[in-house]
């Protein structure tokens, strides 16, 4: 049993490590669908992670927190399809300065809340159940967050492939012309699907602060924005390979801290590389076949409309 | 009713008036920022804007903070013509230092006046060479620049850190985090004296001259034509490869170029924080500066006054530094805003719109 003593406690931190990525990743592959290529989901994160941490230490209440992070998240958002969608700006150049801003802002607001602990998000305890060996405290002793993501994932799913919604949702992103033509609100569409990316990437950023770390530092999300982003080509814009993704990903990051403790003789630095390149050889795998990209990419992704062209 | 009509053509005036719009909102936006904060608002904006321009050190220092920024800028804004999205130059940067600041670390008891000259060959160098990674995996295997060059960032930063924590440390440096300080015949000659403007400066105004030189002719038009009309390009011939190559390695190397420099200038060892963020600075002074030489040298004065401007505001007024990346995050914002009026004109429609 000793082995299986270890594994659950490394299991549990995947999940703590990999639910992030999940939120955020999720949020972006709707927004994509819709047409929108939001590269600015670093941003969103990183807003959303204080605003959650702030509004959990003024409240008290973790719940309140997350709700401050998601709409931290959607304000970034708003501010990412007034300029892109109404404005017609360019969408890479927008999704940068999301990041740029909210990397800026974070780091001016935030001083004051470093060194600061809150209350922990509890976990979920079932009697019982969560008292089960090695099951127990993996599917039962999660905290809400964590089922919140995969309810997210598994309605994301129901919602773009069996609902109108989602049809609608497609058809803009596919060809916005031709939406436009049957009377669909584009324009419309595209900021509700922006402004839920940016809700999702804030209660990404939530998690982080509030549970995977917690506490608030400059520069919390390391880059996990963009993993997120990549994650979203990863699974060629469906949501069930994001969890295999997300939890790759989680599971990565968790295996090259612990590999320190195992006494693995490379310079850390080395093992922190490991993501980022891992994400490098990912979006090669994934990229190089040039076919499946055309087919499963919303045709008009990261392109302005303006109906009086 | 707010609507947005089709200009026939682009409007030449907006091209230039967009950027000094969007630099006078920032700088409304950072007087209220101020006021929010509880400064005083014209001393505040008069301490960040203008008190680094009064005296000989801050102009000195505005000059040195540019060179890089303009470094990077110039090699950014031709890929940016070409809709190759190179945004990992932070990384290239770091790159560039590693490899040429390693010569100086190798040879650091030389006197050797090729030292120098090494050196920025190998910061150019390394610099493509890391560049060459997005080029590589974009060109063969359809992988996006964006991403590659982004993540890549992460791994020079932490390469550079292992290199100063481990086998390049200063033997005699009490176990801090960094290396020697390289030989006198590795650093950057001082140009003016009693300041910190070096050689750096010249480089910067060749870039520039280059990119004019270059933007005139073929190669200009090639960017161009690829970045605007990808099948017209394809059509007449050009490769598109060919073209995201010189892109990157334009970029990367001039990005390798400005951290050599920077190690070798200001810097004169490795250390493990080597850019205040130049290579993401760099991306609003290509964009400010309308992707055009010129304009990226003057955007990349603006923007080095932001990071000067945050020192002096913190040391006078006591605002946090921190300040700089939001005004930096706010200019960017309200040029790409402004932009629209480029190729747009807004029509208020007062009353019920038909």
């Amino acid at each position: 049993m000793s082995g299986l003593d270890h594994l659950t406690p490394l299991i549990l931190t995947v999940i703590t490590a990999s639910t992030p990525l999940l939120f955020a990743a999720a949020g972006e592959l709707v927004t994509e669908r819709s047409g929108v290529l939001n590269l600015g989901v670093e941003g969103l994160m990183v807003t959303g992670a204080l605003a959650a941490f702030a509004g959990t230490y003024v409240s008290g209440s973790a719940v309140i927190g997350v709700l401050c992070g998601a709409l931290a998240g959607v304000l970034m958002a708003l501010v990412f399809a007034a300029l892109t969608l109404s404005l017609l700006a360019n969408q890479v150049a927008t999704g940068l300065a999301l990041t740029i801003f909210g990397l800026g802002l974070t780091s001016l607001l935030g001083s004051g809340f470093i060194g600061v602990t809150v209350e922990n998000i509890p976990k979920l305890n079932i009697p019982g159940l969560s008292e089960l060996p090695v099951i127990g405290p993996i599917l039962f002793g999660q905290d809400a967050m964590v089922y919140l993501s995969f309810a997210c994932v598994g309605g994301i799913g129901w919602v773009l492939a069996r609902t109108r919604i989602g049809l609608i949702l497609r058809a803009v992103g596919a060809s916005h012309d031709s939406a436009h033509a049957l009377g669909y609100p584009v324009i419309r569409i595209r900021y509700l699907a922006t402004m839920f990316g940016g809700a999702m990437g804030g209660i990404a950023g939530s998690y982080l602060s509030l549970v995977y770390t917690p506490m608030w530092a400059e520069n919390l999300t390391a880059g996990r924005g963009w993993i997120a982003l990549a994650l979203v080509v990863f699974s060629t814009w469906r949501p069930g390979r994001l969890v295999l993704g997300a939890y790759l990903f989680g599971a990565i990051t968790v295996i090259q801290l612990h590999a320190q403790g195992l006494g693995v003789d490379v310079p850390s630095q080395f093992l922190s590389m490991t993501p980022y390149l891992v994400t490098i050889m990912v979006l090669v795998i994934i990229s190089r076949d040039h076919l499946k990209i055309q087919l499963n990419a919303p045709a008009c992704l990261g392109r302005s409309f303006h109906p009086a062209q | 009713m707010i609507r947005l009509v089709p200009r026939r053509q682009r409007s030449r005036a907006m091209v230039w008036g967009a950027p000094l719009l969007a630099v006078a909102l920032t700088l409304i936006t950072g007087g209220l920022t101020f006021a929010i904060m509880g400064k005083p608002m014209g001393v505040a904006l008069f301490t960040f804007f203008v008190q680094p321009l009064t005296s000989v050190y801050g102009i000195s220092e505005l000059i040195v903070k540019a060179s890089p920024l303009v470094l990077i800028g110039i090699g950014l804004s031709l890929g940016f013509r070409a809709n190759v999205w190179n945004i990992g130059a932070e990384g290239q940067y770091t790159f560039g230092a590693i490899l040429g600041g390693g010569i100086a670390i190798f040879f650091h008891d030389s006197t050797s006046p090729f030292l120098l000259p090494a050196m920025l060959i190998a910061g150019v160098v390394g610099g493509m060479a890391w560049a060459a990674i997005p080029a590589l995996l974009r060109t063969r295997f359809n992988a996006n620049e964006i991403l590659v060059s982004l993540m890549l960032t992460y791994v020079a930063i932490l390469l550079l850190s292992y290199l100063v924590h481990g086998p390049w440390r200063d033997p005699d440096g009490y176990n801090f985090p960094e290396s020697r300080l390289f030989p006198e015949v590795g650093t950057m000659p001082v140009l003016i004296e009693g300041t910190r403007v070096h050689l750096g400066v010249f480089f910067a105004l060749i870039a520039v001259a280059v990119a004019l030189v270059l933007g005139k002719g073929l190669t200009g038009f090639k960017l161009k034509l690829v970045g605007l009309a990808p099948e017209a390009a394809r059509f007449a011939g050009f490769s598109e490869t060919g073209v995201i190559w010189f892109a990157l390695l334009a970029g990367g190397g001039l990005a390798g170029l400005a951290g050599v420099i920077e190690v070798a200038g200001p810097i004169g060892q490795l250390i493990p924080t080597i850019s205040p963020g130049y290579g993401f600075t760099a991306i609003i002074v290509a964009f400010l500066g309308r992707l055009h030489p010129v304009g990226v040298l003057l955007a990349g004065l603006v923007m080095a006054l932001t990071y000067l401007g945050g020192e002096t505001a913190q040391i006078e007024i006591g605002v946090p530094a921190a300040v700089t990346g939001l005004f930096q995050g706010f200019l960017l914002f309200y040029l790409l805003a402004c932009d629209v009026l480029i190729r747009y004109r807004i029509h208020i429609l007062i009353g019920k719109a038909a």
